[in-house]
C-alpha cells in the first residue's frame, strides 16, 4: 500500500487523477476501520491532512461553506447557530476523540447509510462541492448518494467542502442507537422547517440503501401547513396531521433486519421521531414567532 | 440483625499502616490510567517473530484437504504448522475434558476455530501467509440447539466421547447433566395456592476484556520454553501446555505478564500452546497478539441458557416448590461447561428456603461458539430467571417482591436443594432492605433550568426524547454465588514469603503464582503481609511458575484462597522470626517466653504493648523463607442422581435496586442508578471492594441492555465480533451505583472475609428487567433486551 502526502490542494487533485483507485483520507475514522478489519486494502491511500484549505469553513449569505475535513467538534462548537441540524447530527458522532478527527468529508466519501451527517445535510439542503484537475462542480446532496456505499464522485474526483444552506428555521435531528452514547445509528431522522420557503425538508439514515428524503412527508405536511395556515396563525399542528407525516416517514423506509435492528423497528422508530422532531421543531417555531410578534 | 459487625479473628497487625482493612491505592493504578502500564501485548523481543493462526471460515465441516505450499513459499514465513505438525502424541487439552484440538484434525466445530499457524519476521506477512493457505471444507449441518443437538439422527459434536461424563449423559451431545432432587416437588405442588411457569432466554454475553490475547514465547537453551502471557491460572496453563509440546513442565517456564482484564475469558488456553509449538519450530522468540476481531474467537463466552422454571406458594407467599430445568450451550468444546453446570443447578433456586425441588440442569455440545467461565459461572443466567420467577409470582400474589423475598429468605442455618447447610451469615432479607431503603433519585431528574438535559434520558446525545414517552420503573433483585472451586476440587493456593532486612529496614517479599487480573490482589497481598509481619515495606514479587500454583482468578476466590495463602505463609514466617528471636534475645527478657508476641510497626511487643527488639536488628543477618500450600474446608462432589453433596466452600450475597427510565415508544432504557447492598464478610481493602461492586454490576447492566453475541441460527456464524456491534456500556450508560458494604464475618474464611467479585452480577441483570418490566408492563422472558422487544416490532 502506497502513501500519497500531497502538500497542496492542486496536488491532492493531480494524485487522484494519476490514481483513481487511491482512497483519501483525512481523519481515518472510517478508513482506518476498514484497514485494520481488513475489509478493504487499497493499492494507494491519498492523505488529505497536510491541505490546510479543506480544515476550514466560511459563511456566505445564504450557506455556509463546510471544508471536507473540519472535525465534528468545530461544527458542534462554531456552527450551532447556522447548522443546527448539522451542529446535532455531528453531537452523536461516536466519541469526542473520533469527532476530534472525522469530518463531513469522511461521511459523504463512504456515503454509508448509517452516516450520522447525512440526514442532517438533506433536511438543510446541502451541495457537495466535488473537484477534480478536469475541474470543480456542485452535486446537490439529493443526487449524492448513489447506492449502498455508493455516491455520485467521478473516479478522479475528491471533495473539498460541503455548502449547507443556513438555517432559516428551527432543525432538529435525532438518532437510535442502543447505548446512549457512542454507537452506530439503528436509523437516524433530520427536519428542517424552512419558513421562508414555507417548506420541511426530511433526510432519514440508516433506514434504506442510502440516506433519503421522505418526500411524499414532506409534500403531505407542506399542503397540510399550507392549508390550515399554520405557517400565519403559528397554531399547534394537530395531532392526526403529525401523525399522517409520522407515517409517510414510516412509508418512505425501505429497511432490513440485520444485527443491530429489525426492519419493523427502523419503520416504527423513524415515525416516532419524525413526530417527535415535528412537534419539537414546531413548538421552536411557534416561540420564534410569538417573540417577534411580542417584539413588534 | 448485627451491622459492620467486626470481623473475628485478627489478633495481628491492626497497628501497622497499610494493614488489611485500609483503602491502599493499586500499585498499577497510575500507569493504567496514563497508559504506561506495559501489557502483554506490548512485549518485545529482539529477533522475534509474529505468529498468527488461520481460523476456520464455516462452524462444522470435514477438512478435506489443507495446502500451506504457497504460504510456506511466502518471504519472511519461517513456519507453518497444521495439526500434522505437532510433535508429540497429545494433541488436544482442555480444563477438565481435553477435548480442544491444538489445531483442528479431520473438523472443525464452531466458526472461528484454529487451523492452522504461520510465524513470519512481520506481523502482515504472517497475516498475508495465512490467507494463503487453502482449505478445503465439506460442510455439516450445524447443531445450535437442544432440539438438534438431541435429535435421533443428530450428527455427535464429539465421536467416541470416553471422558467421565459420558457414562452419565442422556446423549453424547451432552457434556454434563446434574438433577438436584430434595423433598417431594410434585407433592408439594399440591399445597400451592398460587403457581407460576414462565421461559426465559439469556443471550450469549462477552467478558470483554479491553487487552486481547497476547503472549511472548521465547526458546529456552535447554530445549525448553519460557511463556510470557496474560492468563488467569499460570499452572493450569502449564498442565496443558507442556503435555502437547512434549517437554516436562520443569522446561516450562512461565511469567505472567501484564493482564488487560480477564472475567473468566483468560481461563482456558488461547494462544499459548501456538506460540510455543511455533517458538521451538523455529529456535526464535514468538509472539502473538489477537486483534479485536480476532478476540471474540479467540475465547469462551458466557453461556446463552434456555431457563424453564415453576414455582409455588401458599397464599400467604410461601414457597411450596421450585421445579426448574437448565439448558446451557456449552458449544463445540467443554471448556468449563462441568462446572458451570454444577453451580447452575445447585444455586438454581437462588437465595430461598425451598424443601421441595426438583432441578436439572445440562450443558450442550452445539457447533455454537464454545462458552465456558464468565464472571458468575451459571449463577447468573439462574439468577435472572428465579428472580423474574419471584416477581411474576409477587404479582400473582398481589404481595409487594420485595416482601415475598423477605419472606422466604434464607438465612444462616438454611438448608441448600443440595442438601448443605448454610453455615456462615446469610443476610439476603437485610440486604434488600437496605437497599429498598436507600433515597431514590428525584423523578424527572433530566429536568434543568434550560429544558431536557438529554444525557440523562433515554437515547443520551442521540436526542431522542425531550422527555416524551419516558416512564420510571423501579426493580429489585437479590442472588447467591458460591466463591471457591467447588464439587471436591483440591482449590489450594501457595505463597511463598520471605523476611529479611534490606538498607536497614525490615522488607517482605510475597511471592505467588496469583494472576493479576485487575481484581486487586497485588493490593491485597502486600495488605496482608503487613498486618502479619509489622513490616511497611513489602515487595510483590512477579508472578510466575518457580513458585507452587496460586489456583485460578475466578470464582471470587483469590482474597480468601491465595490471600489465606499468605496470610498463613506469614503466620509460619512470624513464628520463625519469633524463634529467631528467641534465640538470640530469650535469656535477656521474660516476655519471650510468657507473653504472646506480636510483629507490629517494625518491632517485636507483647501483647500488652511492651517493645522486645527491633525487626531489623533481630534479622540482621538472617532470613525466614516459607513456601507452603494452603486450603480451604474441602467439598464434596454432587451425587449424580440426587445432587446431594456439601459441594460448596462459602457463599456470597447481594441485591440491587434498579431504577430505570424507558422510552416506551422507542424502547431506549437509561438506568438511572443501581443500588446494591452486598455482605464481604471483611473488607480487606473498602476501596477495592466498591470498585468490584460497581464493575461486577456495570457488567450485569451490560448484558441487561445490550451486550449479546449474536449467532446466526443458520450458520452458527458469529454477526458481530467487534465493538462496533457488540456494545458494553459507555460511562453514559453507567448509572451511579451507591454502595452499602455489610461485613458479617465468616468463621471458616480468613479474616472472616467473603469472596466478593461475582456475586453483583448476579443481581444486577434481573434488577434491570424487573424495573424495564416496572415501567412498560412487559412480559419480558429474554436478556439482552433490545428496543425491539419493548415496541412489539422484533
Amino acid at each position: 500500500m502506497d502513501f500519497l502526502r500531497p502538500a497542496s490542494w492542486e496536488e491532492a487533485l493531480a494524485a487522484k487523477a494519476e490514481h483513481p483507485t487511491a482512497v483519501p483520507i483525512a481523519g481515518g475514522t472510517d478508513v482506518m476501520v476498514e484497514i485494520n478489519f481488513d475489509h478493504r486494502r487499497p493499492g494507494h491511500l491519498l492523505d488529505l491532512t497536510r491541505v490546510g484549505d479543506l480544515y476550514e469553513w466560511e459563511a456566505a449569505e445564504d450557506s455556509v461553506r463546510v471544508g471536507a475535513s473540519v472535525p465534528y467538534t468545530r461544527i458542534m462548537e462554531n456552527l450551532r447557530a447556522e447548522l443546527p441540524g448539522l451542529a446535532l447530527a455531528s453531537h452523536t458522532v461516536a466519541s469526542p476523540q473520533i469527532r476530534n478527527r472525522g469530518g463531513v468529508g469522511g461521511n459523504l466519501g463512504t456515503a454509508s447509510p448509517a452516516g450520522d451527517a447525512h440526514p442532517a445535510l438533506l433536511a438543510a439542503g446541502a451541495e457537495v462541492e466535488a473537484e477534480s484537475v478536469r475541474g470543480s462542480r456542485r452535486i446537490p446532496i439529493d443526487e449524492f448518494y448513489t447506492g449502498v456505499k455508493r455516491n455520485a464522485l467521478a473516479p478522479d474526483e475528491l471533495i473539498r467542502a460541503v455548502h449547507v444552506k443556513k438555517a432559516d428555521g428551527p432543525q432538529q435531528y435525532s438518532k437510535v442507537g442502543t447505548r446512549n452514547a457512542m454507537v452506530i445509528a439503528v436509523c437516524a431522522f433530520g427536519l428542517a422547517l424552512h419558513p421562508r420557503t414555507r417548506t420541511v425538508r426530511t433526510g432519514i439514515g440508516s433506514a434504506a440503501p442510502t440516506p433519503i428524503r421522505a418526500k411524499a412527508a414532506e409534500e403531505f405536511l407542506n399542503a397540510a401547513l399550507e392549508e390550515g395556515g399554520f405557517w400565519d396563525n403559528g397554531k399547534i399542528i394537530t395531532p392526526s396531521v403529525a401523525q399522517r407525516f409520522a407515517q409517510l416517514c414510516s412509508g418512505a423506509c425501505n429497511p432490513i433486519d440485520d444485527v443491530r435492528g429489525t426492519a419493523s423497528y427502523r419503520r416504527h422508530a423513524v415515525g416516532v421521531m419524525a413526530r417527535r422532531t415535528l412537534t419539537w421543531t414546531w413548538e421552536s417555531y411557534r416561540g420564534a414567532r410569538r417573540l417577534t410578534e411580542g417584539a413588534a | 440483625m448485627p451491622t459492620n459487625g467486626a470481623p473475628t479473628k485478627i489478633t495481628q497487625g491492626s497497628r501497622t499502616k497499610g494493614g488489611i482493612g485500609e483503602s491502599t491505592l493499586r500499585p498499577d493504578g497510575t500507569l493504567k490510567v496514563t497508559g504506561e502500564f506495559a501489557y502483554s501485548s506490548d512485549m518485545w523481543h529482539e529477533d522475534m517473530l509474529w505468529g498468527q493462526i488461520l481460523r476456520s471460515t464455516v462452524a462444522h465441516a470435514e477438512i478435506v484437504s489443507i495446502d500451506t505450499s504457497e504460504a510456506l513459499a511466502t518471504a519472511g514465513v519461517y513456519a507453518v504448522m497444521t495439526y500434522d505438525d505437532l510433535p508429540t502424541e497429545v494433541k488436544n487439552y482442555g480444563l477438565e475434558i481435553q477435548d480442544t484440538p491444538v489445531l483442528a484434525h479431520g473438523k472443525v466445530r464452531h466458526h472461528g476455530e484454529p487451523v492452522a499457524i504461520v510465524a513470519a519476521d512481520h506481523p502482515e506477512t504472517a497475516r498475508r501467509a495465512a490467507a494463503k493457505i487453502k482449505v478445503d471444507y465439506r460442510e455439516l449441518p450445524v447443531i445450535t440447539d437442544e432440539a438438534s443437538a438431541t435429535a435421533p439422527d443428530a450428527i455427535l459434536v464429539h465421536e467416541g466421547r470416553d471422558d467421565h461424563h459420558s457414562g452419565h449423559v442422556p446423549h453424547p451431545n451432552i457434556v454434563h447433566r446434574q438433577p438436584i432432587v430434595r423433598g417431594d416437588a410434585s407433592r408439594a405442588a399440591g399445597r400451592a395456592d398460587v403457581i407460576v411457569r414462565g421461559e426465559y432466554t439469556f443471550g450469549m454475553q462477552d467478558q470483554a476484556f479491553l487487552g486481547p490475547e497476547s503472549g511472548l514465547a521465547v526458546p529456552d537453551e535447554d530445549g525448553g520454553v519460557h511463556l510470557y502471557v496474560a492468563t488467569q491460572w499460570l499452572h493450569s496453563d502449564l498442565r496443558q501446555i507442556a503435555p502437547v509440546l512434549g517437554l516436562p513442565e520443569s522446561k516450562v517456564r512461565m511469567t505472567l505478564s501484564g493482564v488487560g482484564g480477564a472475567f473468566g475469558g483468560r481461563e482456558d488456553l488461547s494462544m499459548q500452546i501456538h506460540a510455543c509449538l511455533l517458538a521451538l519450530r523455529t529456535g526464535k522468540p514468538v509472539k502473538i497478539v489477537y486483534n479485536r476481531f480476532e478476540s471474540f474467537f479467540g475465547h469462551v463466552h458466557r453461556h446463552p441458557a434456555k431457563l424453564y422454571y415453576e414455582h409455588g406458594a401458599t397464599r400467604d407467599g410461601r414457597l411450596t416448590h421450585v421445579r426448574c430445568r437448565i439448558v446451557l450451550d456449552g458449544g463445540a468444546y467443554a471448556s468449563a461447561s462441568p462446572a458451570v453446570v454444577g453451580n447452575a443447578s445447585s444455586l438454581s433456586i437462588g437465595p430461598y428456603v425451598v424443601e421441595d425441588v426438583d432441578i436439572e440442569a445440562v450443558a450442550l455440545y452445539t457447533n455454537n461458539p464454545p462458552c465456558g467461565a464468565m464472571r458468575g459461572f451459571g449463577a447468573v443466567q439462574a439468577c435472572f430467571a428465579y428472580e423474574a420467577q419471584m416477581d411474576k409470582l409477587a404479582a400473582e400474589l398481589d404481595m409487594d417482591p420485595v416482601a415475598l423475598r423477605q419472606l422466604n429468605a434464607m438465612e444462616q442455618g438454611t438448608i441448600m436443594p443440595t442438601g448443605q447447610p448454610v453455615d456462615s451469615p446469610a443476610p439476603v432479607a437485610e440486604l434488600l432492605r437496605r437497599v429498598k431503603a436507600m433515597a431514590l433519585p428525584p423523578e424527572r431528574q433530566w429536568e434543568s433550568s434550560e429544558g431536557a438535559d438529554v444525557r440523562q434520558l433515554p437515547g443520551g446525545l442521540s436526542n431522542t426524547t425531550h422527555g416524551e414517552g419516558v416512564v420510571r420503573g423501579i426493580g429489585y433483585a437479590v442472588g447467591i454465588k458460591n466463591v471457591g472451586f467447588s464439587e471436591g476440587f483440591d482449590d489450594y493456593s501457595t505463597a511463598k514469603v520471605r523476611m529479611e532486612v534490606v538498607g536497614g529496614e525490615p522488607v517482605a517479599t510475597v511471592h505467588t503464582a496469583m494472576a493479576e487480573v485487575g481484581q486487586g490482589g497485588v493490593t491485597v497481598h502486600a495488605q496482608i503481609a503487613r498486618s502479619e509481619l509489622g513490616v511497611t515495606q513489602v515487595t510483590i514479587h512477579p508472578a510466575d511458575t518457580q513458585v507452587g500454583s496460586a489456583g485460578s482468578t475466578s470464582a471470587s476466590r483469590q482474597t480468601y484462597v491465595t490471600g489465606g495463602a499468605v496470610k498463613n505463609s506469614c503466620e509460619l514466617v512470624r513464628e520463625k522470626v519469633l524463634e529467631i528471636g528467641r534465640r538470640k534475645y530469650g535469656s535477656y527478657h521474660p516476655a519471650w517466653a510468657t507473653a504472646e508476641l506480636l510483629l507490629e510497626g517494625g518491632k517485636v511487643v507483647t501483647d500488652g504493648g511492651e517493645v522486645l527488639t527491633d525487626l531489623a536488628d533481630l534479622l540482621e543477618g538472617e532470613s525466614v523463607e516459607v513456601e507452603a500450600e494452603w486450603r480451604h474446608r474441602p467439598t464434596e462432589p454432587f451425587d449424580l442422581r440426587t445432587g446431594q453433596g456439601n459441594g460448596h466452600v462459602q457463599y456470597s450475597f447481594a441485591a440491587h435496586r434498579a431504577v430505570v427510565e424507558v422510552d416506551t415508544e422507542l424502547g431506549l432504557v437509561k438506568v438511572i442508578e443501581l443500588a446494591c447492598a452486598q455482605d464481604v464478610g471483611k473488607a480487606l481493602n473498602p476501596l477495592s471492594v466498591i470498585g468490584q461492586i460497581q464493575g461486577g454490576t456495570t457488567q450485569g447492566l451490560g448484558v441487561a441492555v445490550m451486550e449479546e453475541i449474536v449467532v446466526d441460527p443458520k450458520t452458527a456464524k458469529v454477526r458481530n465480533p467487534s465493538f462496533t456491534d457488540y456494545l458494553i456500556p459507555t460511562i453514559l450508560d453507567t448509572p451511579t451505583i451507591p454502595v452499602d458494604v455489610l461485613e458479617l464475618a465468616d468463621d471458616h474464611a480468613p479474616y472472616g472475609l467473603r469472596g466478593i467479585g461475582e456475586a453483583p452480577t448476579l443481581s444486577s441483570t434481573p434488577a434491570v428487567l424487573a424495573a424495564i418490566r416496572n415501567a412498560t408492563g412487559l412480559a419480558l422472558d429474554r436478556t439482552p433486551v433490545r428496543p425491539e422487544h419493548l415496541t412489539g416490532t422484533a
